[in-house]
């Protein structure tokens, strides 16, 4: 059977990707966040799985206000990086699952997690800055990838507990999926920022620093953290750690720290990450 | 009606009243992701602004590159940023002006840790 191993919590600060892009890496302004990111590389080179179900957000690339879906999976085979006004980042497409992502789709619906379903979509920044933290520069990501998109641009977004509750319910899916299959699970976004008002550039570093412990030392107070405590302390923005919680409840009840590191800041934005192991 | 965020100072939640007022402008926004649009609205603005029925106001707001006026007319910072991808400015830049600071200063405010919770978590109370 398939089974969830490991979970990786990242931000997916555009900046980051840009870094990259442009071989910035090593520039005195993103070294320390670069060289914290190799142990998270390293792991994944040693654990590389065979799948990722990568959890994150649109930002108004593939999606607009037209149309806004709470959960959304992606079940294509391909999935091609989305321009977001300065042509397509130049890294590798997206190789999907298509098999596990519509297992996926059937189990979480008949599990009464309302999903929905795209067969053609672009994926931006908040996917494909992740791979590249993880798996630096490659011809092609070493795994295939499962895109679970959340909206957190139109409050209300999901609330944590309810990312949380997803999280078990993929959990369970992937666990009933019959094929042996080794699959991590990404939430990305965060930490505290906020892009917007007269308040733009907070940064909230000990409510990050308590996040990234709690999501091993004390989940229960991470699931009932609500909309108003993340808008007010971790920024308007800070709430996309929502889908880190998504990432948390697919990891069982225990899990297991691995590394972590946190540096603020990349660009407007606390920027964490955190390996954890099912344990 | 009265939200509990209205408490949070300098901080626009894009809820549904937001959506409402917003929705043209924002389409506007994310209309910018086609290269042939952002031609057109390069070569006549005032044409092109007339694809979207948005009031005096908010048509003004974007004229002036008003950043927080636009976010006050229902504009969402993920869209509105994208006429800041249009202009070559950065995300740095437009919040040092939305928060009344250079592009440097910001910069420099983010360097030194960002904006503190300290004293900007609520319109109403000691915080």
């Amino acid at each position: 059977m398939a089974r969830i191993t490991a979970g990786i919590g990242t931000s997916h600060v555009p900046a980051i990707g840009a870094a990259i892009d442009h071989d910035k890496t090593q520039e005195d302004y993103w070294k320390p966040l670069f060289d914290g990111y190799m142990p998270a590389q390293e792991y994944v080179e040693k654990n590389t799985p065979d799948v990722a179900i990568l959890v994150y957000n649109d930002h108004a690339s593939a999606f607009s206000l037209e149309l806004i879906s709470t959960f959304l999976l992606g079940v294509a085979d391909y999935f091609p990086p989305a321009d977001e006004g300065y042509g397509p980042r130049q890294v590798p497409g997206v190789e999907g699952h298509p098999e596990l992502a519509w297992h996926l789709a059937e189990s979480l619906i008949l599990d009464e997690f309302d999903m929905a379903i795209a067969n053609e979509m672009p994926v931006d920044h908040g996917l494909t800055v992740p791979l590249s933290i993880t798996c630096g520069q490659p011809d092609a990501w070493p795994f295939k990838v499962i895109p679970l998109c959340v909206n957190v641009i139109q409050y209300p977004q999901p609330t944590g507990k309810r990312c949380f509750k997803l999280g078990q319910a993929i959990r369970k899916a992937v666990e009933s999926f019959p094929e042996d299959l080794n699959v991590a699970i990404y939430g990305t976004g965060g930490m505290s920022h906020q892009l917007q008002g007269e308040r733009a550039g907070l940064i909230n570093a000990d409510f990050d620093t308590a996040f990234l412990d709690d999501l091993t030392a004390n989940v229960d107070r991470l699931v009932n953290i609500g909309h108003m405590e993340y808008l007010r302390e971790s920024g308007s923005e800070g709430i996309e750690m929502i889908m880190w919680l998504i990432m948390r409840g697919a990891l069982g009840e225990q899990a297991k720290e691995i590394y972590r590191h946190y540096h603020v800041p990349a660009s407007n934005t606390g920027a964490g990450l955190i390996v954890l192991e099912a344990a | 009606m009265d939200k509990d965020y209205h408490d949070i100072p300098g901080t626009y939640v894009f809820d549904g009243t937001q959506n409402r007022a917003g929705y043209h402008l924002n389409m506007f926004c994310k209309s910018l992701d086609v290269e042939a649009n952002r031609d057109a609205f390069r070569n006549d603005p005032d044409v092109y602004l007339d694809r979207y029925p948005m009031t005096a106001e908010q048509r003004k707001a974007i004229e002036d590159r008003d950043w927080l006026g636009m976010l006050r007319l229902g504009g969402n910072i993920y869209y509105t940023f994208k006429i800041a991808i249009f202009d070559q400015v950065s995300m740095q830049a437009v919040g040092g002006m939305m928060s009344n600071m250079t592009e440097e200063e910001f910069r420099q405010m983010m360097v030194n840790g960002g904006r503190s919770v300290e004293g900007n978590r609520s319109k109403s109370e000691d915080n």
